[in-house]
């Protein structure tokens, strides 16, 4: 996804005039996108974007404001996320692949895979979660399991997913089989994909 | 029956409750910023406190198909206290959330000098942020605390129109009911108002401006007294569409002057459908 990939995408909002200002206005003046940041759903909707798959109106306006700033994008994006509800939070987190920020948003996703809203830890594990140590993504990528978040919304999970995550996806199975519950779907086919030929039972057998 | 709470301290009740307030037909409530019965002694532990109402507590709401929204203030009791006064300072950027839809609780508690200025300042802010504002009227002296608000609210310039106080009980309803404000009446099990008192009270004034709300939190108190109020209106003789009119039509007119209002139940549920339907996640645990 770019930015110019989303202004495109965010053509139909009910409100583009706001949405050019407050871009322009945030080109010219940054501070003026504590202002304008909060006000992005009311204004430009929350609807999904048919044409941007995973991003939903007010997402998208929020990620091109902050894009829209001609410096200083991680302490923004950090002051926007500390400050924000939790739209504006999850917004900032998408948003994180799109800034030229490096690593600088890492403690971002740290705080957002620690909370329990579901929402918040999916949107820390697209793109942008690159930057997580290993230790780090396995654990999120556990917690979504765990919380039943579709491991669809993970950020290169085929080619990150490795013998470690096997090891605690396969313990939480044995717990969840052992208590008579079940595992998701898609975190059983990971498990049966990163234990093949390993000779350890696969999910489905044991 | 559709319920909207428009005055409910969610942060204080179990997923039960939301699992029987659902059941029971509330859709959407108002969580109004107060205090936890605990003093805080600092601006630091708002800060957790108000973004919860703006992040956590939506989410548990959604989790149950309850839409949740907030009113945001320093309140009465803690206005009183020097170490929280720089709450006021943090209360702008507060006024600009989606979720936040009134200015609130303020007014007063033990009516002083402390009080008068916060609960002005505050008002004050419900019309520089176009919001409504949420009077919580005071348990001890009530009818001339109810007074002494108005006449405050009047100062202000705040519109009537844009002000509910709340709290009210028989003796008070005239008063308000002239002021031009809205109405509001926390029924509780055996103290502020009940459900037979509160019909009562629409039997003699009507329903238009009156709120009905459970004002539910950490003391003795029940969320589905909104529900067995309606059902009191209905034993006696009012009709589905009054009840959905007290119950419904108007928190939703009252609070949807903030242009706040989000009612469309399609992103309540999570980020996928494959988890909607997921009883509350118990993440991390």
């Amino acid at each position: 996804m770019t930015a110019d990939h989303l202004r495109v995408a965010l053509g139909g909002v009910p409100d583009p005039d706001w949405l050019d200002e407050a871009l322009r206005q945030v080109a010219a003046d940054p501070a003026t996108i504590t202002r304008f940041f909060p006000a992005a759903g009311r204004r430009c909707g929350r609807e999904a974007l048919p044409d941007a798959p995973g991003w939903t109106a007010d997402e998208a306006a929020r990620a091109l404001l902050l894009t829209a700033l001609p410096t200083d994008h991680a302490g923004y994006a950090d002051a926007l996320y500390r400050r924000g509800d939790a739209a504006e939070k999850r917004a900032v987190l998408k948003a994180l692949p799109l800034l030229p920020i490096g690593a600088a948003g890492v403690p971002l996703l740290h705080d957002a895979i620690r909370t329990n809203d579901t929402r918040l830890v999916a949107a820390a594990l697209g793109p942008y979660a690159r930057h997580l140590d290993a230790a780090a993504w396995r654990q999120a990528v556990l917690k979504c399991v765990f919380t039943g978040v579709p491991l669809a919304v993970v950020a290169d999970l085929d080619s990150r997913a490795d013998g470690e995550l096997a090891v605690m996806l396969g313990g939480l199975a044995d717990e969840r089989h052992a208590a008579g519950r079940d595992m998701p779907a898609d975190a059983t086919d990971l498990l049966d994909r990163l234990t093949a030929g390993s000779g350890r039972p696969t999910a489905r057998e044991a | 029956m559709r319920i909207f709470d428009p005055h409910i301290h969610m942060t204080s009740r179990t997923t039960d409750d939301y699992e029987r307030m659902a059941a029971a037909g509330v859709r959407a409530v108002v969580e109004p910023a107060f205090w936890l019965g605990q003093p805080r002694t600092g601006p630091a532990s708002f800060t957790d406190y108000f973004d919860s109402l703006i992040g956590w507590e939506p989410f548990r709401a959604g989790q149950f198909g309850v839409r949740h929204h907030a009113t945001i203030a320093l309140n009465p009791k803690e206005a009183n206290d020097p170490r929280c006064r720089p709450v006021l300072e943090l209360l702008p950027d507060y006024l600009e959330k989606d979720g936040v839809v009134a200015v609130g609780e303020i007014g007063y508690d033990s009516m002083t000098p402390e009080e008068d200025e916060v609960f002005a300042a505050q008002l004050a802010l419900a019309v520089a942020h176009e919001l409504p504002a949420l009077v919580h009227t005071p348990h001890r002296d009530k009818a001339r605390g109810v007074e002494r608000s108005l006449a405050v609210v009047r100062e202000s310039g705040i519109e009537p129109g844009r002000v509910v106080l709340d709290h009210l009980n028989e003796v008070t309803v005239p008063l308000a009911r002239d002021s031009g404000c809205w109405l509001g009446f926390s029924i509780y099990p055996d103290t502020k108002m009940s459900p037979p008192r509160m019909v009562e009270i629409l039997r003699e004034h009507g329903t238009e401006r009156m709120l009905v709300n459970s004002a539910a939190d950490w003391g003795r108190s029940d969320p589905l007294l909104t529900r067995a109020t309606g059902e009191a209106m209905l034993a006696a003789g009012f009709s589905d569409d009054d009840v959905d009119r007290v119950l419904w039509r108007n928190p939703v007119e009252f609070y949807g002057q903030s242009k706040r209002l989000d009612l469309d139940p399609a992103d309540l549920a999570a980020p996928s459908a494959t988890f909607a339907g997921n009883s509350i996640l118990r993440g991390g645990s």
